[in-house]
């Protein structure tokens, strides 16, 4: 389609117009500027908005994301680009004492966005490919946004600058280049903590986000031709999540299945499965089933790669498995 | 030695001269057979790295390729001051600085394959991969992060009375990360057999020095710690091996750290797929054509050491056929199998269980996901 633009696209188009709206926007990362960032994210914005507010940063996370902090406590809106995610853990302290604890000790709002690109399915090794989302859940005092649509991408990569908290903003590089669509007109916000279903169905449902909503809508399109009617539930923000909308699904079909990509033990999915176990426990036809990734490191070989993520066929033998229950 | 006939740089461009560094003691000291070694290794590091590249156009390179094109002296040089006991971490641009240590060109390539029986087993990417037998320990990505833990392995050293030297390389960039000030402190307080280079190339992927440090030379910051900083012309093989066998003479006699920085350039993009647009035109073809490391070594063993240029051939030659050998044997290697991924996590339990669903999966997936295009569009 003419007007179609990339997942990626979506993201800059997103944080240029906030920063055309209003002048306490600015960005900060590593080779942001003229480079334009390691995937070409902030292209462009230099030349625009010179660099008082494109700012490049030493290799210095703890130091950017703790400058931006300062920022936002004076009222300016910073978002800081994390040239992979995986160095999310360099800001860790940053992120979970100060940031996430600013606002409840001491009064001090911190609108800042940290933002970056996550995610595997792209053979980038341990260091290139990290999903640490669940490591901030457990973080009161930050949110958390994952989106896996280009729409989405704009309108929450546009809430989270206008939001007056820290928002962690991930990224899925796989679906940068790969995951296209065309924008509304006008002032596109998506609000935050507001999940999204990806498809209608009726024999089970499917809570995931980000890449792996692609995954589950593709064994969706496999399931209705065996003639199992699947819903999918696409997340966007994990931080709040959305109760009403992830009761709503399971009340309907009765039998789910959480999907991540992240590693299973103390992923997402557990915590979605305790708030399904208290709430809608009655409604249940079988029990709440996991597919994540495998327990380990996540290696660079495509077929270790391949192994350890989870792929369409694993959605599609669960669901499955659902079913016979 | 002939005149040098350097023509003024164009104007706006990094560009270094060779400096004519006399010959310190302990470079005086090498034999013919020694500074034939570096040659060596110098052009083991520049073939094989060619070599990758035609890999990397082939796609049989799973990920990124990053060069040390125009580095080889500085990583190369440097190990080259260490001992068979000794260690050290590499990092991306240090190819070299492992070959001499010992790794071997079947094992990058195989490494760069993403093969079964890469050292890593397919687990890490392109010279990621260690062996403390050899002495060498493996980097992982997050920069800085190597310089505590060496400092880790040169205050057991220092414990347990060896007379061992560990050896950190970091980049200009890394020089800014929270990990190498508290590492280099650490090391610096407890008086470790620790020397770190800062291989200052210019960049940090496109970020120029200026943007990243705020004083002249890295090795002004030795100063604040309490520690030595003296530097080198990253250029001249002869150079570096001089000041960072110093150094590493001076952290075994007990009198701990000293930082060395390698001035030198980083000639290609921050991985291959960068197209250095960043780069001042001009500044690319400066370094290529009068200061190139291997050039200025073989001009210097022609003349200087009155070394045949026949001999050079040979090695030459000899380093031709090794790679030749590695590139055939990598190719035969096998890609690992999807539950090998599974081992090794832990000591014990040895094996983390496979997820139910892939109960009697033995292959990675049952049908092949893999669309054409998959591979990093991004950098390391
Ligand atoms: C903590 C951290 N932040 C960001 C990165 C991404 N990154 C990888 S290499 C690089 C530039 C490194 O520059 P330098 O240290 O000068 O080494 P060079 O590549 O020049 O050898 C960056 C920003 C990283 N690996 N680790
Ligand atoms: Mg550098």
């Amino acid at each position: 389609m003419a007007n179609e633009i990339t997942f990626l696209e979506a993201i800059r188009e997103g944080i240029d117009e906030e920063m055309a709206r209003s002048p306490e926007v600015f960005c900060m990362g590593e080779d942001i500027g003229a480079y334009g960032g390691a995937f070409k994210v902030t292209e462009g914005l230099l030349a625009k908005y010179g660099d008082a507010r494109v700012l490049d940063t030493p290799i210095s996370e703890a130091g950017f994301v703790g400058a931006a902090a300062g920022a936002a406590h004076m009222g300016m809106r910073p978002v800081v680009e994390l040239q992979f995610i995986d160095f999310i853990s360099c800001a860790y302290d940053m992120l979970t004492n100060y940031v996430a604890t600013a606002r409840y000790r001491a009064f001090l709002p911190c609108p800042m966005v940290v933002r970056g690109p996550s995610g595997g399915y792209v053979r980038g090794g341990p260091f290139h490919s990290q999903n640490p989302e669940a490591a901030f859940l457990h973080t009161p005092g930050l949110k958390i946004v994952y989106p896996s649509t280009a729409e989405d991408a704009k309108g929450l990569i546009k809430s989270a600058i206008r939001d007056d908290d820290c928002v962690l903003f991930f990224e899925h590089k796989y679906l940068y280049r790969r995951v296209k669509g065309v924008m509304p007109a006008g002032d596109h916000v998506v609000p935050i903590g507001k999940a999204r279903v990806a498809r209608e169905g009726t024999d089970a449902s499917i809570i995931t986000y980000a890449a792996t909503v692609h995954k589950a809508l593709e064994a969706a399109e496999q399931l209705a031709a065996e003639g199992i009617s699947v819903e999918v539930l696409d997340l966007r923000s994990l931080l709040p999540l959305d109760d009403e909308a992830i009761q709503a699904t399971v009340r309907k079909t009765h039998r789910v299945l959480l999907l991540h990509e992240d590693t299973r033990t103390g992923g997402i999915a557990g915590e979605l499965c305790a708030r399904i176990n208290e709430t809608s426990f009655a409604w249940l036809d079988a029990p709440v089933l996991r597919v994540a990734a495998a327990d380990v490191p996540l290696p660079y070989s495509p077929p270790l790669e391949d192994y350890v993520l989870p792929q369409v066929a694993d959605v599609v033998r669960a669901v499955r498995h659902l079913l016979a229950w | 030695m002939p005149k040098r006939t350097t023509p003024a740089a164009p104007p706006g461009i990094l560009a270094r001269e060779p400096r004519a560094t006399p010959l310190g003691p302990h470079a005086r000291a090498l034999g013919d057979a020694q500074r034939l070694e570096l040659y060596y290794w110098m052009r083991l590091t520049r073939t094989l790295e060619e070599r990758l590249v035609a890999l990397y156009k082939q796609t049989k390179v799973v990920g990124g390729l990053f060069r040390s094109l125009g580095q080889e002296a500085d990583a190369v040089g440097s190990a080259f001051a260490l001992e068979r006991r000794d260690i050290l971490s590499p990092l991306i641009r240090n190819m070299g600085s492992m070959l001499v240590k010992g790794a071997t060109p079947l094992e990058v390539i195989r490494q760069y394959m993403a093969k079964g029986d890469s050292p890593t087993r397919g687990r890490e990417l392109n010279i990621h991969f260690g062996d403390l037998d050899r002495g060498f320990v493996g980097q992982i990505s997050h920069l800085g992060d190597m310089v505590p833990v060496m400092a880790g392995v040169a205050l057991s050293f220092k414990m347990r009375r060896e007379p061992r030297v560990v050896l950190v390389y970091v980049g200009d960039g890394a020089t800014s990360t929270g990990a190498f000030h508290e590492g280099l402190n650490f090391a610096a307080v407890q008086k470790v057999p620790l020397v770190c280079i800062v291989e200052n190339n210019g960049y940090a992927y496109s970020t120029p020095n200026p943007r990243q440090f705020a004083g002249e030379w890295f090795k002004d910051k030795a100063a604040a710690y309490g520690i030595p900083g003296v530097q080198a012309d990253g250029n001249d093989v002869l150079a570096v091996y001089d000041v960072t066998r110093a150094a590493v003479e001076r952290a075994r006699a007990g009198e701990g750290v000293t930082l060395v920085e390698l001035v030198t350039y980083r000639r290609k993009g921050h991985a291959e797929h960068d197209n250095q647009s960043y780069v001042p035109p001009g500044e690319l073809e400066w370094w290529a054509a009068h200061n190139d490391p291997l050039d200025r070594y073989v001009a210097r063993l022609t003349s200087e050491f009155r070394v045949p240029a026949a001999r050079l051939a040979e090695v030459d030659a000899r380093v031709q056929r090794e790679v030749d050998a590695a590139t055939d044997e990598a190719e035969r290697s096998p890609m690992p199998e999807g539950t090998d991924a599974l081992v090794g996590v832990y000591a014990d339990p040895p094996v983390v269980p496979a997820e139910w669903y892939r109960e009697g999966v033995t292959k990675a997936v049952e049908r092949h996901e893999r669309p054409a295009s998959w591979g990093t569009s991004g950098g390391e």
